[in-house]
């Protein structure tokens, strides 16, 4: 049994949004990176716990990113898994990452591959379905609970207003969420013995993206906001309804 | 050349989310010169002739019993066959769970560029760019699409229903149907709440509630406004309330019209999730809390006080005894 993480950089959740050059690039200075949290919390630690129940299960974790993913990729490696592979490219398309993907996915033969629900960067929440498309594979998003049974998964997905529990013969592609598993913190062993587990670097294959980022937008500034004393919530209601609107 | 509009069912039941697609995806017809149509999968116990009124001149439906249910693999490979059969140019979907799912597939199929999330009409103007929202709701970015066939997903709540006139032409798809490789075993729905990604108003409440007890607040002010209720990640992470209420950068990403926040900080991670909406209420007894910054209107006091008050007053508003 092999199972493949796909692991993201992204900002850190309280990062700073700038952008520069014209507002085309997001502006990087003292920027903290993080493993997007999907993708470290649930997708990744679900992964070890399967690991952890059946050694015999290989486990590696994939990045499309340049050389300074490298610190990412590690810090995942400290949480778990066999092995990392970087493929070295760097590119906001979810296409040409999703067919980086799928390649080294189909190259290795990965009985299960994990996404988290999305990026908090891109919030793109396609990468997961784009891979399983490629691969040819059944695809259930947003996974809620995931077991396996010899080569059965047993998943719990959300949909529209609740959840749904399904069964799904490997392989198969799943994106990941709440509830999938509890985050964990890289103990002192993990992060030591992830300085030795390989980290393989593979060149991309070409692939034409079929999107480009023009530029970049801020929000509008919320005009402040407007105070009702505490003891006459009837004025609240009465602005809801006439000056707001909403209700 | 068409722009074709997938609308999504359940239990035979149209989506609010889809009217907002077919309306917008009228509208991006209408900027293109050219007609819009929908694609309608499964069995559908609504009056989908009447759907006309959004915008759309013909429905295409594939009934085939193997699409009363969702599946991502199953749904994109017939409607990648519904637009390749109609000569669609552009796709809409709305950016809902089943959008999520299936328009990536459709895109990596087809090798028509997605850009997912949108929140406003393409600009085509020079080329055909679509902004959508990035860094959780922090910022926008505009992405171009240059390939043949252009996939929208339109985030819910970020484009406003239009109706008109006029009825559509429902017309029969023939596609081949595969059958589903995951099989669904059981099916747990919420009933009698108002879902909350779908939710106008909606209700939240945080730490400052102090315990799971004194949530019957909240779900009354909710029940007389017609809200869902939502909460902060610590209340669900220690099981005051189910995981599926919890916003925010982990949650989710809600875009209600109106978003009353109770006892809740409005730390950046929880605001991720409800920036979008388009009036934000708090009611927080520290007027330092970081909410009131994003805040359009706000009440600095104790909600068990203010809350009880709130909700006879909007008791008294909608004229509920
Ligand atoms: C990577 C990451 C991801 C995260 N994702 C999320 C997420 O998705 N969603 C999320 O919500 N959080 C998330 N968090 C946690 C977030 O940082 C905050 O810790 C959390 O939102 C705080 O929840 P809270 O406002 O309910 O509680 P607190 O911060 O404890 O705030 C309680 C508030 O209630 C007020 N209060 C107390 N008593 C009363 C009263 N009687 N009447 C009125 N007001 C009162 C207080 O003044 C205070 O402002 C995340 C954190 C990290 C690091
Ligand atoms: N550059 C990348 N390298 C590896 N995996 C990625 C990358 N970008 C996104 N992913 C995976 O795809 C998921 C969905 O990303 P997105 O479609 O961009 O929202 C993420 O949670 C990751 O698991």
């Amino acid at each position: 049994m092999k199972i493949l993480v796909c692991i993201s950089k992204t900002p850190d959740t309280t990062a700073k949004i700038a952008f520069t050059d014209n507002n085309t690039k997001f502006a990087q200075d003292g920027v903290q990176w993080i493993i997007n949290p999907y993708d470290e919390w649930y997708a990744l630690v679900r992964a070890i716990e399967l690991k952890e129940k059946d050694p015999s299960i290989v486990l590696h974790l994939v990045t499309v990113g340049a050389a300074d993913a490298e610190p990412i990729i590690r810090k995942a490696l400290a949480l778990g898994g066999d092995e990392a592979i970087r493929i070295n490219a760097d590119s906001h398309d979810s296409f040409y990452i999703a067919s980086q993907i799928a390649e080294v996915a189909r190259q290795g033969a990965y009985d299960l591959v994990f996404t988290g629900k999305e990026t908090i960067d891109y919030n793109g929440s396609s990468i997961g379905g784009m891979v399983a498309e490629l691969l040819d594979l059944p695809y259930v998003s947003l996974a809620i609970k995931f077991d396996l049974n010899g080569n059965t998964a047993t998943i719990t997905r959300e949909i529209e207003g609740g959840e749904e529990v399904c069964e799904v013969q490997l392989p198969v592609a799943v994106s990941c969420q709440k509830g999938m598993a509890e985050q964990r913190i890289p103990n002192m062993k993990g992060i030591m013995g992830a300085r030795t587990k390989p980290l393989k670097v593979v060149e991309p294959v070409p692939v034409e993206a079929l999107t480009s980022i023009v530029g970049f937008e801020l929000p509008p500034a919320k005009a402040g906001v407007k105070l009702v004393p505490a003891d006459n919530p009837a004025e609240l209601v009465r602005l809801l309804h006439e000056e707001a609107k909403v209700i | 050349m068409s722009v074709l509009i997938f609308i999504d069912q359940a239990e035979g039941h149209i989506r609010k989310a889809s009217l907002e697609a077919l309306s917008y995806g009228a509208k991006v017809a209408a900027q293109l010169g050219t007609s819009a149509e929908g694609i309608v999968l499964g069995t559908v116990t609504e009056d989908l002739p009447a759907l006309g009124k959004y915008g759309v001149k013909k429905i295409h439906q594939v009934s085939n019993e193997i699409l009363n249910h969702f599946d991502a693999q199953v749904f994109a490979n017939v409607i990648a066959q519904a637009v390749t059969g109609t000569g669609a140019t552009v796709v809409i979907f709305s950016n809902n769970v089943d959008g999520k799912a299936i328009a990536p597939r459709v895109s990596a199929r087809l090798k028509a560029g997605l850009v997912s999330g949108a929140v406003a009409l393409p600009d085509t103007s020079n080329g055909f760019v679509v902004k959508k929202n990035v860094f959780s709701g922090k910022a926008f970015a505009k992405i171009a699409l240059s390939t043949p066939v252009k996939i929208i997903s339109l985030n819910p709540n970020s484009y406003k229903i239009e109706t008109g006139e006029g009825n559509a032409e429902v017309v029969a798809f023939n596609a081949t149907v595969d059958a589903p490789k995951v099989k669904v075993t059981a099916v747990n729905k919420v009933t009698g709440e108002v879902p909350l990604s779908e939710a106008e108003v909606v209700v939240s409440g945080g730490r400052g509630l102090k315990g799971p007890e004194n949530w019957g607040m909240i779900e009354d002010l909710a029940h007389v406004l017609g809200a869902a209720t939502a909460c902060s990640r610590p209340v669900a992470d220690v099981h005051w309330r189910p995981h599926h209420e919890h916003v925010g950068q982990t949650g989710l990403a809600i875009a209600p019209n109106l978003y009353i926040a109770i006892g809740i900080s409005g730390a950046i991670q929880h605001l991720a999730g409800v920036n979008r909406s388009k009036v934000i209420v708090v009611i927080n007894k520290d007027p330092e809390a970081p909410f009131f910054k994003a805040a359009d209107y706000g009440i600095v006091g104790d909600a068990f006080e203010v809350v009880p008050k709130l909700i006879e007053a909007a008791k008294k508003l909608k004229g509920v005894a």
